[in-house]
């Protein structure tokens, strides 16, 4: 007799299978001509410029930290939202207890200048004989 | 070419058995690439939407070459477009087809004798299986297009030298 896992394994044998089957099927019966303009990269029609691996400028990412935080949020919203009736008024301050969490994060990156493109005011290392190098802010405390 | 494509010299019964079962498979999913040039294009989205469904004949509408099987030249070829439709062709997978729809792509169509920026035919670029004549044509004419380009899978083969 199959145990539950057996079936498991019938299933992995049979997906297995079927992407073997039709890749082995497909590698038989298609035309394989290959040529340069054939296998050029596709741009809608256009000439590829340059190489796809380019820098990216390191202010995206701060941008697709904040992005992927409230994506999560929503994600964890819309089961929430699916039996919030059944729950009542406990799910609902559940979630304006996370909201506010998040909403901190947010008003610390609001405040650090993330959420603009250029930073307002850029800290500068600063070079002082015989001390170090100080951000301004420290080198304050310093002469307080 | 491929391991069976082109690779026997005369037909057999399993040869031809093999040929219907896949040039049934091919023509029942005529994958059209997403590309319209001019007011062609319209007819042809008319086409694909519910009123005359193309999707009943198995073509719809992909956004890459490298998917469609099919490129519908919906519009009028420009000279400076004629490279761009050359190289989606040479990108497109094999077995590819290409239905010029409208007299734009067929030979010039309005723009023939004083239209100085018009490739006179697509065919001038890449080599057109169907012609469908109309300035635009309806969607009952593309899709008649659409048909007779069936029938030409219909008689392809695996065998070598068989000519469609």
């Amino acid at each position: 007799m199959l145990t539950e896992f057996g079936r498991v394994l019938i299933f992995l044998i049979v997906g297995a299978l079927f992407v073997a089957i039709g890749l082995v099927t497909a590698w038989l019966l298609r035309p394989h001509r290959p040529y340069p303009s054939k296998l050029s990269t596709y741009e809608c029609g256009e000439s590829p410029i340059g190489d796809t691996r380019i820098r990216f400028n390191i202010r995206f990412y701060v941008v697709a930290l904040v992005f992927l935080i409230f994506d999560v949020e929503v994600v964890f919203l819309f089961p929430w939202a699916t039996v919030y009736k059944g729950l009542g008024w406990f799910a609902l301050i559940e979630m304006a207890v996370f909201l506010v969490i998040l909403l901190v994060g947010y008003a610390y990156a609001w405040r650090n200048g993330d959420l603009d493109w250029d930073k307002p005011s850029p800290a500068v290392p600063q070079y002082e004989h015989g001390v170090g190098v100080h951000s301004s802010s420290i080198q304050d405390e310093i002469e307080v | 070419m491929g391991l069976l494509d082109q690779r026997f010299e005369n037909s057999n019964v399993f040869v031809t058995s093999m040929d219907a079962l896949l040039n049934w498979a091919r023509l029942s999913s005529l994958w059209g690439m997403q590309f319209g040039l001019a007011c062609c294009a319209i007819e042809m989205m008319a086409t694909g939407a519910s009123h005359y469904d193309f999707d009943r004949f198995g073509t719809f509408f992909r956004g890459s070459p490298r998917q469609s099987d099919v490129m519908i030249v919906a519009g009028t070829v420009t000279l400076k477009m004629a490279s761009r439709v050359r190289k989606l062709y040479d990108q497109m997978s094999e077995p590819r087809y290409v239905i010029s729809m409208g007299s734009c792509s067929n030979c010039g169509g309005p723009y023939w004798e004083h239209g100085y920026h018009v490739l006179k035919g697509v065919d001038r670029v890449i080599p057109v299986d169907v012609y469908v004549p109309g300035c635009p044509p309806r969607p009952e004419a593309l899709m008649e297009g659409l048909m007779k380009l069936q029938e030409k899978v219909r008689r392809e083969s695996l065998a070598k030298g068989v000519k469609v």
